[in-house]
C-alpha cells in the first residue's frame, strides 16, 4: 500500500498496460472472461485516480503526486509525472472514459483478446501524456498512442478502414515530425527533457541557434507545436483525417478518439505551446484564432452537408474543439487578464464537456448502427416510436452537444465567448469579430443537431424497421449503463460545474 | 581476469565450422545439434561478457594478447569496449536466432530453413560467425582485417550456392567486388599507416592501442581518412557503395541475410569507426561533413526506394540501407549524442533487421513468393510471425518505447549540434518509413489471403517462434529500459571522445 | 417560509414533475397528469404566496426579495446566481403562475383524459377516435392522447424554463429559462413529430429564435465583459449605466446602446417580431395548450419581458432629445411588427393562425411601447395582452375540439376542424365557448372601458400620442384598428350565423377541466384593466387607483409620470375599436363561403412570400455552401486533395530515384561496371575461367600482390 501511496500516477498510468500484458495469457476463446477482465482492469485507474482526485489540493501550486524515475539518462530525460487541476481533470476523463468505451465494446465478438489488449495499452498511451512533465515522455506516450488506434481502427473499423487508419497514422506522424525535431532541438540546448527546466530558460532563450536568430527559430519551433497539436486537435485545415478515422473506428474507438485523443492536442496547446512560447503565442494568436474559428464555422457546415449519421458527428468534433483553440487563442491575446483566464476556463472546461457528450454521441451512433448496419439518416426517419428511451437518451445527448442551458456545452462554451469576446471588447477589438463570426458556428451547430433529430426519430416513421427481422429493438441495460454515468455528469456540470470548474480555475489562475 | 572468454567466443564457431564439417553428411540432425549446442554456447558466452563488463571502469576490458608474427609486430590482441561489447552480444544473438529459424525440416513438403547439404550450410556460416566476433574483439590491426577477410569469403558461397537461384551468382560476384575492393582499399590504408607509425616511432606494431597514439601528422590523417573510412563503410552500406547489399539480401538465404543485414554491415560501422575515426580523429573531423552528406543522402534516399519497392526483401535491404545511414550520421557527428545514438543503432538495427528477414524468409519458404502484392492474410496462418514483423515495423519506423527510437533519438540530437539542417531533411525518412512498413503490415498480414496461397502455406515452428521472441524482447527492452545499454555504449563514446580531443 | 427560500424554490416542483414522469410514471396517465398538475398547483401557490407578500412590502423596488449563492468561479472571483423578486417580478410571476396552472388543467381535456385508447392510434400522431359500442350502435369518439404522459412532462419542464426565467437574478439563468423553453417550444411543436409539417415546423422554431439567441449570447457576453457583471441590480447602478452609456461602441453606438441592441435581437427572434416572425404561426402545428401556454401567454411574452428587464440599459443613454439609434430600432420593429402581421391575420383562415399573427401583433405593440420608453404601458399591455390571449386560444383550442367532435360523428376526416369557415353558429352549440371567446376578443379588440385590453392599448397609444412619437401613435392606431376587425371577423365566422357544415351541426362544448380555465382566465381579461386606469381619466380616474402605475412603476429608480390626458388618443381608441368590430360585423356575418371572402388577397394570404423568400435566400443557399463548398470542394478536394499527393509523389520521387539514379549509375556504372572490369582483366591475364570462385582468388591474389608491392616500396622508401 505504502508503494502505491508514493507512486500513484505511474500506478495508474502503467496498470493498464501491464494488465493488458498478464491479458495476453490469457485462453484466445475466452471473449466473456476478456471483456470482464478488461472492464476490470480498466476500472482500478479510475478508482485510483478518483483518490488523487480527491487528495488533490487545488489551491496549492504546482504539480502534486509528482514522481522521478530515471528512464534515459544519457540524453537527460526521465520518467517526471505529476498532475495539476488541468492535466488531472483530463486524467479523470480519461480513466473514467476508458471503462466505459469497454463496456460499450462488449458487443465485439471478433479477436476481443486482441482488442482489449490493444484498449488497455491505448489507456496508457493517453494517460502518459497527461501526467508527463518531462518533454521526451510527453512525445514517447504521444507517438505511443498511435499504435493501438491505428489497429483498432484498422482491424474492427468499417468498410474504409484501410484508408482511414493509413490516412490518421501517416497524417498524425507527419504533424508529429516537427514537434520531434523541435523536441530535439530544446533537449541539445538545455541539455534536459524535464519541463519545468525548459518551461523556465527557453522562454527567455536569445542567443543565436545555427546562426539563425533565436526569434526566427522560436516562431518556427512554434509553429512545429502548433501544427503537432493542430493536427491532433483537429485545427481546421488539418482536420480531414478526423471525419474518416471517427467514421470507420469501432464505435468504441470512436468514443476514445472523440473523448480523449483529441484533448491531447488542446492539452499540448496549454501544458507546452502557452506556457513556451507566451511571446509568439500572443504574436501568433490572431492566426490561431483564426484558424479557430474557420474550424468552428467550416466543421459546423460540414457536419450539416453529411448524410452518414457518424459522419455528421464526427464533424461536429471540429466544430466543438474550434472553440478550445478559439479560448486558448484569446488567453494568448491577453495573457494574466480576467478575460483571459475565463477563457482558459472554458476551452478546458469544454474540452471535459466535449469528452462526455462525443462519447455519448458515438455510442449512441453505434447502437443504432449495431441494430440497423446503416448509417445513412435518409434510411432511418419516425424511430422515436420504436425506441423511446433510446430517443430520450440521443435528444438529451444531442442537445448537451448543441449546447443548450443547464447542461455542460453551454457552461464552457458561454465561458469561452465570454472570455474571447471580453479579450476583444477589452484589450484586441478583432477577438470581438472572430468571436462573433464563430456565433455564426453555434448558429449551425443548432442546424446539424437538428437535422440529426429529425432524420433520425421524426417525421413519418420507416416501416422497414417497424417489424418483421429488421424490428429495431430498444437501447439495451447494458447500453443504458454506459450512457448513465456520461448523462449524470453532463446534467451535473451543467446545473453546478463549480465542482470542477473550480479545480480547473485554480490551475488556470496559476498557470497563466 | 584469466579465462580468455574473447578468444573462446571467436574460436568456438570455426572450431565448430571444423567438427561440422568432420561429421558425415547424412547424419543431418546431428550437424543442425552440434551447430546448435554451439551457436548457444557462444551467445551464453557473449551475454556473460555483456553483464560483467565493468561500466564504471570503462575502456577495454577481458585483454588477451599472445604474440603471433612478432617481426612485423603482427599480435592476437582481443579486448572489447563499451562500443564492441553490444555487437559482441548482437552477434552471438543473430547467430543464435540463425541456427534456430534455418534448422531445417526433414519433410519435404514443409519447406522451412536449410534443407540442401545443411552441413556446408553451418560449416559456412559458423566461419562467417567466427570472422565476425573476431572483428569486434580484435585490437590488432592485422588481425582485424585477418578476421574481415574470413568474414567476407563465406559470404560468396554462401550466396552462391544456398541463395535464391534468380540472381545468386550476380549478387555474389557483385557483392564479393565490393567488398574485397573495400577492404584493399582500406587495407592498402592501414599499411600505410603501419610504415608511418614505424617512420614516427620506430616500432613495427599493428596494435591499434598502439597506434591511437603514433602521432599521425594531421595532413596524413586527412590524406587517408577518406580511403580508410571509406573501404571499410563499403561494408556498413554506405551510400553510394550501397548497392551490393539490396541485390546481396535479396539472393541470400535466410540466415545469411540475417548475418549479412544484422551483423556483416556492422561489421563495416565498426571497423570504419575503429581504424577510421579512431586511428584517425584529424582526418574524421576534416572529412566529417562529407560523410555526414553521404549518410544523410542515404538515409533518405533508402526510405524513398524502399517505399517503391514491391519484394519484401528488396524493401528491408533498402531500410537497412536507411537505417545504416543512420549509423553513418551518428558516426559523422563525432559528438557524445551522435555517437552513442549510432553506437545503440548498430545493435538495435541488428536485431530488428534479423527480424524482419527471418520473417520474411518464413513467409518465403511456405508462400514462395516475396512480392508483396502476392501475399496477404498471414496474420492468421503465422501470427506469431506477423506479430513479429508488426513490433519490428515499429522498431524501424522509430516508434517510442522500442529501441529504434531509444537510438534514432540521439543521433538526431548530435546531428542538431553539428548541421541541423541536415536533421531537418533525414526526419522526412520517419515518415516514409512509417508510410512504407504500414502500407507493407497492412496488405502481406492483413489483406484477404490470394488463392494461389490457399492451403499449402502453414504455420511456422516452435524454433521460428524461439527466434523471433528473443529478438522481439531485445528490442522491447532496450526501447523500454534504454539504460540498460546506454551506459555502456557510452563508456566506448568517452574513449572516442577523447581521441577526438573531446570534440 | 423564508420569503426569498420560497422564491428558489418555486421553479422546482415542474422539473422534479419531468423527471419523475419521465423516468418512472410515464406508463401511467393518472399519476403523471396528477404529479403535472399538482407540481404546476404548488408552484401556483408558492407564487401567490409570493406576490402577496411583495404587495405588503414598502418600496419593494428598492428593496426587492433577493438571494444569491456562488456559482461559477471566473478567474479571482466568482459568478453568482440568485433570485430576484422586484415589482415587474412579482406582476409578470402572477400571471404566469395563473395562465400556467389553467393550462395544465386545460391539457387534460383537451388530451381526452378518460376517453377509450384509439383504433389505430400511434404514437406521434394526434389521436384519430375510437370505436365503442353503446346500448346496440356503435359510434366514434375522441381517443386518448398516446403520448398524454409525456405532454405534461415536457410541460413541466417548460414551466421550469418559465419559472427560472422570471425568478432569475441575472442575465445567465434568465437566458438558462429561456433556452429551456426554447427546447421545450421545439419540442413541444414537435409532439405529433410524425406529422412532417410539425416536425420541420419545430426545427423552424427553434432555428429561427436561435438566430436572436447567439445574437443574445453576444451581447450577454459584451454587458459580461464591459461590466464584470450580469447580475441585475448590480449593473442597473448609476455608474455602471453611466459608464456604459458613455463609452463609445462600434458603429456609432454606446456601448449600452450596441449591447441593448443585441439582447434586443435575442428578443425578436423569441417573441416573433419583424424579420424573424416567421416561425410563430407555424407553430401552431403543436397542440393547442402549448400554443396558448407557450406562444401566447408565456414564453413570447418572456421576449417582452427581457426588455422590460434590460430597460434601463436600453435607455441609459436616452436625454430628452429624442429616441437614441436603439430605442428607435426597437420602436419601428415593434411598430411595423404590429402592422405588418395584423394585415397578415384579415387573411387567414385557420383559427389558431389568425390568432397566431394577433400575438405578434400585439408584441409588436409592446415591443413600440418600450422603444418610446413607455415602461409601464408595456408591463401593463404585457399582462393583460397574457390573459386575453391565453383565453383566446383556449377558445379556439375548446372550438376545435368541439369541431372534432362533429368530424368524429360524420367521420368525414377531410373536413379541417381548424378552418373558420367550416363553422359557423357554434355559439348555440358551445354557449361557454363563446361568450368567453367574446370576452377575449373583445379585450383583443381594446373594447372600451370594460376590457382590460382596452386599458392597456389606450396607455401605450397615449403615451405615443403625448410624447409626440407621431410616426408610432399612427401606425399602432391602424393596427389596432386592424385588429379589431379581424377580431369580429373571426368571432362572426366561428360563433355567429348558421353553422357551414354537417361538423358544425354536431359540434359539442367541452368538458370542465377545458371550461374552468376559461371562465378564470375571462375574469382577468376583464378586470385586470381596472388596477390600471389613469388617474386623470374622465370619470372613472381616481375611482380605482392606478395601482399598477404605481407598483410596477417602482421598479425602476424613477418613475416616468404618465402624459397629460388627452381626449384625441382616447377618442382614437375608441374610434378604431368600435369601428373595426362594427366592419368585421357587417363585412362577414352574411358570408357563406370562402369565395365571398373579399380579403382573401394572395399577398396577406401568403404572408408576404417571406417563408418562400427566407427560403430562397439562407435555408437552401446554407445547404448548398455547406455540401458543395465547405465539405465536396474545401475537404473533398482541396484538403484532401493535398494530402493524397503525398502517396503518388513519394512513389514517383521513390521510383525516380530508383530508376534514373540507383540503377543506371550506382548500380550498373559503380557495381557491375567494375564486375566487368575484373572479368576482362582476369581474361586478359589469360586465368581459366571455370566459374567465379576463380575470379575471386584471382583477385585475392592480385591484391596480395598490391599489398606486397606497397610494403616493400614503403619499407625500402
Amino acid at each position: 500500500m505504502n508503494f502505491i501511496s508514493t507512486h500513484l500516477l505511474s500506478t495508474i498510468l502503467f496498470f493498464p498496460a501491464i494488465a493488458a500484458l498478464v491479458m495476453l495469457f490469457l485462453p484466445k476463446e475466452e471473449t466473456k472472461l476478456h471483456k470482464w477482465y478488461a472492464l476490470v482492469a480498466s476500472l482500478v485507474p479510475f478508482g485510483l485516480s478518483l483518490v488523487v482526485w480527491f487528495n488533490f489540493d487545488p489551491s496549492q501550486p504546482g504539480y502534486q503526486f509528482e514522481e522521478i524515475h530515471t528512464w534515459y539518462a544519457a540524453i537527460g530525460s526521465s520518467l517526471h509525472l505529476g498532475v495539476d487541476g488541468l492535466s488531472l481533470s483530463m486524467v479523470l476523463l480519461t480513466t473514467l472514459l476508458t471503462p466505459i468505451a469497454i463496456l460499450a465494446s462488449f458487443s465485439i465478438n471478433d479477436r476481443t483478446k486482441a482488442y482489449m489488449i490493444l484498449f488497455l495499452f491505448l489507456e496508457t498511451g493517453m494517460l502518459g501524456v497527461f501526467m508527463a512533465l518531462d518533454l521526451l515522455i510527453f512525445f514517447v506516450f504521444w507517438e505511443v498512442g498511435l499504435v493501438p488506434m491505428y489497429f483498432l481502427i484498422n482491424q474492427w473499423g468499417s468498410a474504409n478502414r484501410n484508408y482511414a487508419s493509413l490516412k490518421f497514422m501517416i497524417y498524425t506522424m507527419g504533424g508529429s515530425l516537427g514537434l520531434l525535431l523541435a523536441v530535439q532541438l530544446l533537449g541539445v540546448l538545455f541539455k534536459t527533457y524535464d519541463l519545468q527546466v525548459i518551461t523556465a530558460q527557453w522562454s527567455a532563450y536569445t542567443a543565436p541557434i545555427g546562426g539563425i536568430p533565436a526569434a526566427t527559430f522560436k516562431a518556427i519551433a512554434f509553429w512545429a507545436f502548433v501544427i503537432a497539436f493542430a493536427v491532433k486537435v483537429p485545427l481546421w485545415p488539418f482536420h480531414t483525417w478526423l471525419p474518416d478515422a471517427h467514421t470507420e473506428a469501432p464505435t468504441a474507438g470512436s468514443m476514445i478518439l472523440a473523448g480523449v485523443l483529441l484533448k491531447l492536442g488542446a492539452y499540448g496547446f496549454l501544458r507546452l505551446i502557452l506556457p513556451l512560447y507566451p511571446a509568439e503565442a500572443k504574436y501568433f494568436a490572431g492566426a490561431l484564432a483564426f484558424l479557430a474559428v474557420a474550424a468552428i464555422v467550416f466543421g459546423a457546415f460540414g457536419s450539416y452537408a453529411q448524410t452518414d449519421f457518424k459522419r455528421l458527428v464526427a464533424y461536429s468534433s471540429v466544430n466543438h474543439m474550434g472553440f478550445v483553440v478559439l479560448g486558448i487563442a484569446a488567453a494568448a491575446f491577453a495573457a494574466g487578464t480576467a478575460d483571459a483566464r475565463i477563457a482558459l476556463n472554458g476551452a478546458i472546461l469544454q474540452m471535459f464537456n466535449h469528452g462526455l457528450s462525443a462519447a455519448g454521441m458515438f455510442f449512441l451512433v453505434g447502437v443504432i448502427y449495431e441494430r440497423t448496419h446503416t448509417r445513412n439518416l435518409e434510411e432511418f426517419g419516425g424511430l422515436f416510436p420504436l425506441v423511446p428511451v433510446y430517443g430520450g437518451i440521443l435528444i438529451f445527448t444531442s442537445m448537451a452537444s448543441l449546447g443548450l442551458p443547464g447542461l455542460n456545452g453551454f457552461i464552457s462554451e458561454f465561458l469561452v465567448v465570454r472570455g474571447s469576446f471580453g479579450v476583444g471588447v477589452n484589450s484586441v477589438p478583432v477577438m470581438a469579430i472572430y468571436t462573433a463570426v464563430a456565433m455564426l458556428g453555434l448558429l449551425f451547430t443548432g442546424a446539424y443537431i437538428l437535422k440529426g433529430i429529425k432524420k433520425v426519430l421524426h417525421g413519418p416513421m420507416n416501416e422497414h424497421w417497424a417489424h418483421g427481422e429488421h424490428k429495431l429493438t430498444e437501447i439495451n441495460a447494458r447500453e443504458i449503463i454506459v450512457m448513465v454515468p456520461l448523462m449524470v455528469l453532463i446534467l451535473w456540470i451543467g446545473l453546478y460545474p463549480a465542482w470542477i470548474l473550480n479545480v480547473i480555475n485554480k490551475a488556470v489562475v496559476m498557470l497563466f | 581476469m584469466n579465462f580468455p572468454v574473447l578468444s573462446v567466443i571467436t574460436f568456438t564457431p570455426i572450431v565448430a565450422a571444423l567438427i561440422i564439417l568432420m561429421m558425415p553428411s547424412h547424419r543431418r540432425n546431428e550437424t543442425r545439434a552440434v551447430a546448435l549446442a554451439s551457436a548457444t554456447f557462444a551467445l551464453l558466452l557473449s551475454i556473460w561478457v555483456y553483464f560483467s563488463y565493468d561500466q564504471t571502469a570503462g575502456g577495454y576490458q577481458f585483454i588477451e594478447k599472445y604474440n603471433w608474427l612478432p617481426a612485423l609486430g603482427i599480435s592476437l590482441h582481443f579486448g572489447v569496449d563499451g562500443m564492441s561489447t553490444p555487437l559482441v552480444l548482437l552477434t552471438g544473438v543473430v547467430m543464435f536466432t540463425g541456427v534456430l529459424i534455418s534448422w531445417g525440416d526433414e519433410d519435404p513438403h514443409v519447406k522451412a530453413g536449410i534443407q540442401d547439404r545443411p552441413r556446408e550450410f553451418f560449416a559456412f556460416l559458423f566461419l562467417l560467425a567466427g570472422g565476425v566476433f573476431g572483428v569486434f574483439v580484435s585490437l590488432d590491426l592485422f588481425m582485424l582485417f585477418f578476421f574481415y577477410e574470413i568474414a567476407v569469403f563465406p559470404m560468396y558461397l554462401l550466396i552462391a550456392i544456398w541463395g535464391w537461384v534468380v540472381t545468386r551468382e550476380y549478387a555474389a560476384m557483385k557483392l564479393t567486388l565490393y567488398l574485397f575492393v573495400g577492404s584493399v582499399v582500406s587495407l592498402a590504408g592501414a599499411l600505410v599507416m603501419y610504415w608511418t607509425q614505424y617512420q614516427n616511432t620506430g616500432v613495427l606494431s599493428f596494435d591499434m592501442l598502439a597506434m591511437e597514439n603514433a602521432g599521425f601528422s594531421q595532413a596524413f590523417q586527412i590524406a587517408w581518412f577518406l580511403p580508410v573510412f571509406l573501404g571499410f563503410a563499403v561494408l556498413g552500406g554506405i551510400w553510394p557503395f550501397h548497392n551490393w547489399s539490396p541485390d546481396g539480401h535479396v539472393a541470400a538465404p535466410t540466415a545469411v541475410s540475417m548475418f549479412h543485414a544484422g551483423v556483416l554491415m556492422k561489421l563495416g560501422a565498426f571497423a570504419a569507426l575503429r581504424v577510421g575515426i579512431m586511428l584517425l580523429p584529424e582526418g574524421a573531423k576534416y572529412w566529417s561533413w562529407l560523410i555526414m552528406a553521404f549518410a544523410g543522402i542515404a538515409v533518405v534516399y533508402g526510405a524513398y526506394i524502399a517505399f517503391v519497392q514491391t519484394d519484401m526483401k528488396y524493401m528491408i535491404g533498402f531500410s537497412s540501407v536507411s537505417h545504416m545511414g543512420l549509423v553513418m550520421l551518428g558516426l559523422s557527428t563525432l559528438n557524445q549524442n551522435g555517437l552513442t545514438g549510432a553506437g545503440v543503432q548498430m545493435f538495435s538495427h541488428g536485431v530488428m533487421t534479423a527480424l524482419f528477414f527471418a520473417v520474411t524468409g518464413m513467409i518465403y519458404d511456405r508462400a514462395h513468393t516475396r512480392m508483396i502484392p502476392e501475399l496477404g492474410g498471414m496474420m492468421k496462418i503465422m501470427p506469431f510471425a506477423g506479430v513479429g514483423f508488426i513490433i519490428g515495423g515499429l522498431v524501424s519506423m522509430g516508434m517510442p518505447g522500442f529501441s529504434g527510437f531509444v537510438a534514432e533519438f540521439p543521433i538526431f540530437m548530435g546531428v542538431w549540434q553539428s548541421r541541423w539542417l541536415v536533421a531537418v531533411i533525414a526526419s522526412i525518412s520517419i515518415v516514409i518509413t512509417a508510410a512504407y512498413i504500414m502500407i507493407n503490415i497492412r496488405k502481406v498480414f492483413f489483406a484477404e489471403l490470394p488463392e494461389k496461397l490457399q492451403g499449402h502455406v502453414g504455420d511456422i515452428t516452435v524454433l521460428d517462434k524461439i527466434a523471433i521472441v528473443t529478438l522481439c524482447i531485445l528490442m522491447i527492452g532496450l526501447g523500454l529500459f534504454p539504460g540498460l545499454m546506454v551506459p555502456m555504449v557510452q563508456t566506448g563514446v568517452e574513449n572516442i571522445l577523447r581521441l577526438l580531443g573531446g570534440a | 417560509m423564508e420569503t426569498t427560500t420560497l422564491i428558489w424554490l418555486i421553479p422546482l416542483p415542474p422539473v422534479l414533475a419531468f423527471f419523475l414522469i419521465v423516468l418512472f410514471t410515464n406508463k401511467s396517465k393518472a399519476l403523471s397528469h396528477t404529479i403535472g398538475v399538482g407540481a404546476a398547483a404548488l408552484s401556483f401557490i408558492g407564487s401567490m404566496v409570493v406576490f402577496v407578500r411583495a404587495l405588503g412590502v414598502e418600496h419593494l423596488g428598492e428593496h426587492p426579495f433577493e438571494s444569491a449563492i456562488n456559482w461559477l468561479p471566473t478567474g479571482d472571483t466568482w459568478f453568482r446566481i440568485g433570485v430576484l423578486i422586484d415589482p415587474l417580478g412579482a406582476a409578470v410571476l402572477f400571471f404566469v403562475a395563473i395562465t400556467i396552472f389553467m393550462i395544465f388543467l386545460y391539457s387534460i381535456g383537451y388530451h381526452n383524459y378518460g376517453q377509450p385508447a384509439g383504433d389505430h392510434d400511434v404514437k406521434g400522431l394526434p389521436p384519430h377516435g375510437a370505436t365503442i359500442e353503446e346500448h346496440g350502435h356503435k359510434h366514434v369518439v375522441p381517443s386518448v392522447e398516446p403520448m398524454y404522459s409525456r405532454f405534461f412532462a415536457f410541460l413541466g419542464l417548460f414551466a421550469f424554463g418559465m419559472y427560472t426565467l422570471v425568478v432569475s437574478d441575472n442575465l445567465l439563468t434568465l437566458f438558462v429559462g429561456w433556452e429551456i423553453m426554447g427546447l421545450c417550444s421545439y419540442l413541444l411543436i414537435g409532439f405529433w413529430y410524425g406529422k412532417p409539417s410539425a416536425r420541420d415546423a419545430a426545427v423552424k422554431a427553434f432555428m429561427t429564435t436561435r438566430i436572436g439567441d447567439v445574437f443574445m449570447l453576444l451581447g450577454i457576453a459584451f454587458l459580461y465583459s464591459a461590466t464584470g457583471t450580469l447580475t441585475f441590480r448590480e449593473i442597473f447602478t448609476e455608474e455602471t449605466l453611466h459608464r456604459l452609456a458613455s463609452t463609445p461602441a462600434w458603429f456609432g453606438m454606446t456601448a449600452s446602446g450596441l449591447i441593448a441592441l443585441l439582447l434586443f435581437i435575442g428578443t425578436v427572434g423569441k417573441s416573433a417580431q419583424w424579420p424573424l416572425h416567421v416561425w410563430l404561426p407555424d407553430a401552431m402545428e403543436g397542440p393547442t395548450p402549448v400554443s396558448a401556454m407557450i406562444h401566447a401567454a408565456t414564453m413570447v411574452s418572456a421576449g417582452v419581458y427581457a426588455v422590460l428587464r434590460m430597460f434601463p440599459l436600453l435607455t441609459a443613454d436616452y436625454g430628452e432629445h429624442g429616441l437614441t439609434v436603439t430605442m428607435s430600432i426597437v420602436a419601428f420593429i415593434g411598430a411595423f411588427t404590429a402592422l405588418f402581421a395584423a394585415t397578415i391575420a384579415v387573411a387567414q383562415n385557420d383559427i389558431k393562425r389568425v390568432l397566431a399573427y394577433s400575438t405578434i401583433s400585439q408584441l409588436g405593440y409592446m415591443i413600440a411601447a418600450l422603444g418610446i420608453g413607455a415602461y409601464v404601458a408595456a408591463a401593463f399591455h404585457l399582462i393583460t395582452h397574457a390573459f386575453f390571449k391565453a383565453l383566446l386560444f383556449l377558445g379556439s383550442g375548446s372550438v376545435i375540439h368541439g369541431m372534432e367532435h362533429g368530424v368524429l360523428h360524420t367521420g368525414n376526416h377531410h373536413v379541417d376542424p381548424q378552418d373558420m369557415y367550416n363553422m359557423g353558429g357554434l355559439r348555440k352549440k358551445m354557449p361557454i365557448t363563446f361568450w368567453t371567446f367574446l370576452i377575449g376578443g373583445f379585450a383583443l379588440s381594446g373594447f372600451p372601458l370594460v376590457t382590460a385590453g382596452f386599458w392597456s392599448k389606450d396607455e401605450i397609444l397615449a403615451d405615443a400620442f403625448g410624447h409626440g412619437h407621431w410616426a408610432v401613435f399612427i401606425t399602432l392606431a391602424i393596427a389596432a384598428f386592424l385588429t379589431a376587425f379581424y377580431t369580429m371577423r373571426q368571432i362572426t365566422l366561428t360563433f355567429l350565423g348558421e353553422p357551414r357544415t354537417e361538423e358544425a351541426r354536431h359540434a359539442q362544448e367541452t368538458p370542465w377541466t377545458m371550461t374552468t380555465p376559461l371562465i378564470v382566465l375571462s375574469f382577468f381579461a376583464v378586470t385586470y384593466g381596472w388596477v390600471g386606469i389613469p388617474e386623470h381619466f374622465p370619470l372613472l380616474g381616481g375611482l380605482v387607483p392606478n395601482w399598477f402605475h404605481e407598483f410596477v412603476g417602482h421598479t425602476l429608480p424613477e418613475v416616468r409620470e404618465a402624459p397629460e390626458f388627452n381626449w384625441i388618443p382616447l377618442l382614437t381608441s375608441l374610434v378604431v375599436a368600435l369601428g373595426g368590430l362594427a366592419l368585421g360585423y357587417f363585412t362577414y356575418r352574411n358570408v357563406k363561403s370562402v369565395s365571398e371572402d373579399k380579403f382573401q388577397i394572395p399577398l396577406l394570404k401568403n404572408k408576404y412570400y417571406f417563408d418562400e423568400a427566407y427560403n430562397f435566400l439562407f435555408v437552401k443557399p446554407a445547404y448548398w455552401f455547406a455540401e458543395n463548398v465547405v465539405y465536396k470542394f474545401l475537404d473533398k478536394r482541396v484538403i484532401d486533395g493535398i494530402l493524397h499527393a503525398f502517396g503518388p509523389s513519394t512513389q514517383g520521387f521513390g521510383s525516380a530515384l530508383r530508376n534514373y539514379v540507383d540503377l543506371p549509375i550506382i548500380n550498373r556504372l559503380i557495381g557491375d561496371g567494375s564486375a566487368n572490369a575484373t572479368y576482362w582483366f582476369g581474361g586478359k591475364l589469360r586465368v581459366i575461367q571455370t566459374g567465379r570462385i576463380q575470379q575471386y582468388l584471382m583477385l585475392a591474389l592480385v591484391t596480395f600482390i598490391v599489398i606486397g608491392a606497397a610494403l616493400f616500396f614503403f619499407v625500402l622508401a
